[in-house]
């Protein structure tokens, strides 16, 4: 039986898709985003070790509580590092009626990832920044990654929300908001938006870790800010 | 029968029967539509509301209690009438004859009454200390009959919050037969009662039972004397909205006037109102806005409601709660929601009025309730934090479609179930007792089957649970033993003549035990069982504390290992309480519900092989203990949810904080989550939630300047208080309880 490394199960999720979620957090990430709220889900290879029978079983008795719309949700660390995995869950939970979503970077579209989408109900989309430059420099990769990922989505026509983080001074300015609208505007899979404010309280969990957190210099967005930027955006 | 008053209503059995459900079912018009049709407060609401908040400031100010009248016994004709504001008011009715002035019930017990006035600085009358010395109160007959092992169970606090000293409460008259029938009907009906009894035979039972009809008879007729004095006479049925509102407060007046019971709860009266609002505004007579305005003053009325008690009392009730609980909502036997347009507008009244405690409004919660129903229930916590829910889907088969909840979480049929109160026992204790073969460390008494102190260096599981249940065992017996001498007293010296009037003679009754501290023995047990547990003696030679080393699973995490243990503790504890009788033959019932009393009863036990220290605080009800929750909201609702309600039919309180961004990032969303999570929570037959919708920086801030948050309201347990009105140390404890958040 395949087995999968996961940082830690949360039983109620209300952010990461649609509804009220089950949300796997997946250990291991191949990007370094500045902004990441979740370090201790970066290390690859560790974790607890879980089959897809044992997830599946969990989530299971959440069912009751998802309602119309809600479902499972597979986040991380990078959950299309364990795509063969994350396919066999997705899998079992559409026999079983249960919604699936996937919340990645896009950052890999490989064999086994496409077969995982073939089983996703929808993707939540990290579009992090508006050109390579600031992919490279923030990311750690180039910006064509979740782009192909995006250009595949739209082709297979998978209901897509595209979320952004909001750093003040890096992607709060009018370009950025341009570059997002006309996203939106190729790729009609994307029928959801959501900017997040950048927040700091991760500091506790790099401190812990023994890491820098090297995005503390710059500032969370005020919800005026965010209240703006989000009136640009039709939907 | 007919009568002039009932015209426009549809005709059915309840005319020829007392049978309020009969009437309701034949008449009531269900709603299925959202709350766009609500009426806001009137400027008279306001003036009105404005007065009594200056009222509650005033109270507050002085110390929790406005004013004792010490010279006068409460019963219902005994004050003179009084007004909040005579010209304004549309429904009347005082417990005295000032607002918020608390009268005296020295039925329960003298020595309570007495230092419940001391307490805030007044002194009982010496004309009520003569009058009592030649009376046999409640409390007297009690400690006439204990037996010194009940004694000293209630003294070392394994058995604690009796109702020996006060009125039992938790039982709800039929006030909405008052208005449906008039009170020379209802006479009528007891009076046939007492004449059909009076042909049989006569022994113990039947006599007791002959006394008390006449008892009930003779203060029905009070109840009218009480309404002449306002004005009004009840003796026919009511003719309109604002009389049956009128007649049935007048009802649940004379209750609180003649009693004063824990919990005084109203039954389920907001359909009942329904009927005669779309009569009302059938004829032309009513108008939306006046319909709330009723039902708005009806509630003011509600809020006044205050009983005088002691700090000791305070200190296991926090928050001087009178459990006013209103069930609302649920479905009908016949599959037709009981939803009418008026469970609205008794929920508004927490926008009309502003947020409060009281009445505890209850929802009773169904997978098929209307949609519009459901989110704005939702709503209405999501904004004030003030309501609870339980399941109908697993109560209505049980009490049928007409039953309502007694203080937090017990349900009875409306008029003919009743319950004998009794308070709970400390399990985490009994399990340290036991430990100790029959000593109390905390009080450092003997008590129990004497044995030796467990002389094993690691706890084995199988040697701790065979030792726990000779203790079990002992304690249920002694418990129902206990209980029996308390409801017997209670009848004899304190009989609920004006509450039990209001039910049918026959009355189905219940005895409802209670445990504390579920979760801390069902994480003790685990640690015995999964991690390793070694006691360590005090120089006396008893376990004072544990050594707990490695990991162990912990209830509220929906893991079968130790929720399972947690669900057999109390399906052990009811059936070992079943194998003794209970007076009048009572059906044995059992609670998982601590009120605010998890402090106190934390604070009398000793330090537990959960890693929990010695006076800690237990969790409310049936909660996971504290910040032990390590795989999110759904995973706690899950581990309650395992607790069955066949074992606990007395109720399984859970109270369930998180944040608003847990929720939802906007307000819609978390409107709908929360339906669909108290949607998913029931169908896993979970019995009851209280839900808070607030961040713990609120509470803190509140902590530290009280006066800044006057209105703060919070769901504690089976109940909400204001925040302040809580002692310290609740409010701290409530403080660091779970709060669900986003990771």
């Amino acid at each position: 039986m395949l087995k999968g490394c996961v940082n830690s199960i949360q039983s109620l999720g209300t952010l990461d898709g649609p509804g009220v979620r089950f949300v796997v957090f997946m250990q291991g990430c191949n990007l370094r985003c500045g902004c990441c709220h979740n370090p201790d889900t970066w290390e690859i290879g560790t974790g607890d070790e879980y089959s897809v029978d044992d997830v599946f079983e969990k989530c299971k008795k959440y069912k009751e509580y998802f309602g119309q719309k809600g479902g499972i949700t597979l986040s991380g660390g990078e959950p299309l590092l364990q795509a063969s995995f994350a396919k066999e869950l997705f899998k079992m939970c559409k026999e079983d009626n249960i919604n699936t979503c996937l919340d990645t970077s896009g950052s890999i579209l490989n064999d086994d990832v496409k077969l995982l989408l073939k089983y996703t109900d929808r993707v939540l989309l990290d579009i992090k920044y508006k050109n390579d430059e600031l992919y490279k420099k923030h990311v750690g990769c180039s910006i064509n990654s979740p782009l192909n990922f995006l250009e595949y989505l739209n082709e297979n026509n998978i209901p897509t929300t595209l979320r952004q983080v909001i750093i003040p001074s890096l992607n709060d300015d009018k370009e950025n908001i341009e570059f997002i609208l006309s996203l939106l505007k190729k790729y009609p899979c994307i029928d959801k938006t959501e900017l997040l404010p950048f927040k700091k309280i991760c500091k506790v969990k790099y401190d812990k870790m023994n890491l820098n957190f090297s995005f503390e210099k710059y500032d969370t967005p005020n919800k005026k800010l965010m209240e703006k930027l989000q009136k640009y955006l039709p939907y | 029968m007919e009568h002039k008053n009932w015209n426009g209503f549809k005709k059915g059995k309840w005319q020829d029967e007392i049978n309020v459900r009969d009437f309701i079912q034949s008449n009531y018009i269900p709603y299925d539509g959202d709350d766009s049709f609500l009426a806001g407060a009137t400027e008279r609401t306001n003036e009105l509301m404005q007065k009594l908040n200056g009222l509650f400031l005033v109270e507050r100010q002085f110390g929790g209690v406005l004013d004792i009248d010490t010279a006068t016994v409460s019963s219902l004709t005994s004050y003179k009438p009084g007004y909040l504001d005579k010209e304004k008011e549309l429904i009347v009715g005082l417990q005295t004859n000032r607002p918020l002035k608390r009268g005296v019930n020295p039925f329960g017990g003298i020595r309570m009454a007495r230092q419940a006035c001391e307490a805030y600085g007044y002194k009982l009358s010496d004309k009520i200390e003569e009058e009592f010395k030649f009376r046999t109160t409640h409390n007297d007959g009690v400690f006439r009959a204990y037996t010194d092992e009940m004694r000293a169970a209630r003294k070392c606090h394994v058995i604690t919050g009796l109702p020996d000293a006060y009125g039992r409460g938790r039982i709800i008259g039929d006030y909405r037969r008052v208005a449906l029938y008039g009170v020379d009907k209802l006479i009528e009906e007891k009076k046939k009662d007492k004449e059909n009894l009076d042909k049989g035979n006569f022994n113990a039972d039947t006599v007791k039972l002959d006394e008390e009809l006449y008892q009930q008879i003779a203060f029905l007729g009070y109840m009218k004397e009480m309404a002449a004095m306002y004005g009004y006479d009840i003796s026919e049925p009511a003719k309109d909205t604002k009389e049956a509102i009128q007649w049935t407060y007048f009802a649940y007046l004379g209750a609180i006037k003649e009693q004063n019971g824990a919990a005084m709860s109203l039954g389920r009266v907001s359909t009942f109102f329904d009927i005669y609002i779309e009569r009302d505004i059938k004829n032309g007579t009513l108008t939306e806005e006046g319909a709330q305005e009723l039902i708005d003053d009806f509630v003011m009325k509600l809020r006044m409601a205050r009983h005088l008690r002691t700090p000791e009392y305070n200190e296991l009730f926090g928050g001087d709660p009178m459990w006013i609980t209103e069930a609302v909502g649920g479905m009908g036997e016949d599959g037709r929601s009981l939803v009418t347009k008026s469970s609205f507008r008794i929920l508004n009244t927490l926008y009309t009025l502003g947020s409060s405690p009281e009445p505890n409004l209850t929802v009773l919660w169904s997978e098929n309730l209307p949609e519009g129903f459901k989110k704005y229930c939702a709503k209405v916590s999501v904004d004030t934090d003030s309501i609870q829910y339980e399941n109908d889907d697993v109560m209505r088969p049980i009490y049928g479609d007409d039953y309502a909840i007694a203080c937090c979480v017990s349900a009875m049929k409306v008029g003919k179930q009743m319950q004998f109160f009794g308070a709970r026992c400390n399990l985490a204790k009994l399990l340290l007792i036991a430990i100790n073969g029959g000593y109390d460390t905390t009080s450092k008494m003997h008590i129990g089957p004497q044995m030796e102190v467990m002389d094993l260096s690691k706890l084995d599981y199988d040697a701790v649970m065979e030792r726990f249940d000779v203790y079990i065992k002992w304690l249920a017996n002694l418990y129902v033993n206990t209980m029996n001498v308390i409801h017997y007293m209670h009848d004899k010296y304190a009989y609920e003549k004006t509450q039990m009037a209001l039910h049918d003679t026959s009355v189905e009754r219940f005895m409802a035990f209670g445990i504390a501290g579920l979760s801390v023995v069902a994480d003790s047990l685990s640690a015995i069982k999964y991690a390793t547990v070694n006691p360590v003696k005090n120089e006396e030679g008893f376990i004072t504390e544990f050594n707990t080393q490695g990991d162990f699973p912990k209830f509220g995490n929906d893991d079968d290992r130790v929720d399972l243990i947690a669900k057999d503790m109390a399906h052990k504890m009811i059936c070992e309480l079943r194998k003794t009788p209970a007076y009048r033959d009572a059906i044995h019932t059992l609670s998982v519900l601590t009120i605010t009393s998890n402090v106190m009863y934390g604070k009398n036990t000793g330090a537990t092989p959960d890693g929990r220290e010695n006076g800690g605080a237990f969790a409310p009800g049936a909660n996971p203990m504290h910040n032990r929750e390590e795989n999110g909201a759904l995973a706690s609702l899950n581990s309650v949810a395992k607790i069955s309600y066949d074992d606990c039919r007395d109720g399984i309180s859970n109270t369930f904080s998180i944040t608003p961004d847990a929720l939802g990032r906007e307000k819609n969303e978390r409107i709908d989550n929360l339906v669909t999570i108290l949607d998913g929570y029931f169908k896993k037959k979970a019995h009851h939630i209280n839900v808070n919708v607030l961040n713990r920086e609120t509470l803190i801030k509140a902590y530290n300047d009280p006066s800044a948050y006057p209105n703060l309201t919070i769901r504690v347990s089976g109940y909400a208080v204001n925040f302040h009105k809580l002692s310290k140390e609740q409010q701290k404890e409530v403080i660091s309880r779970t709060f669900h958040e986003v990771m």
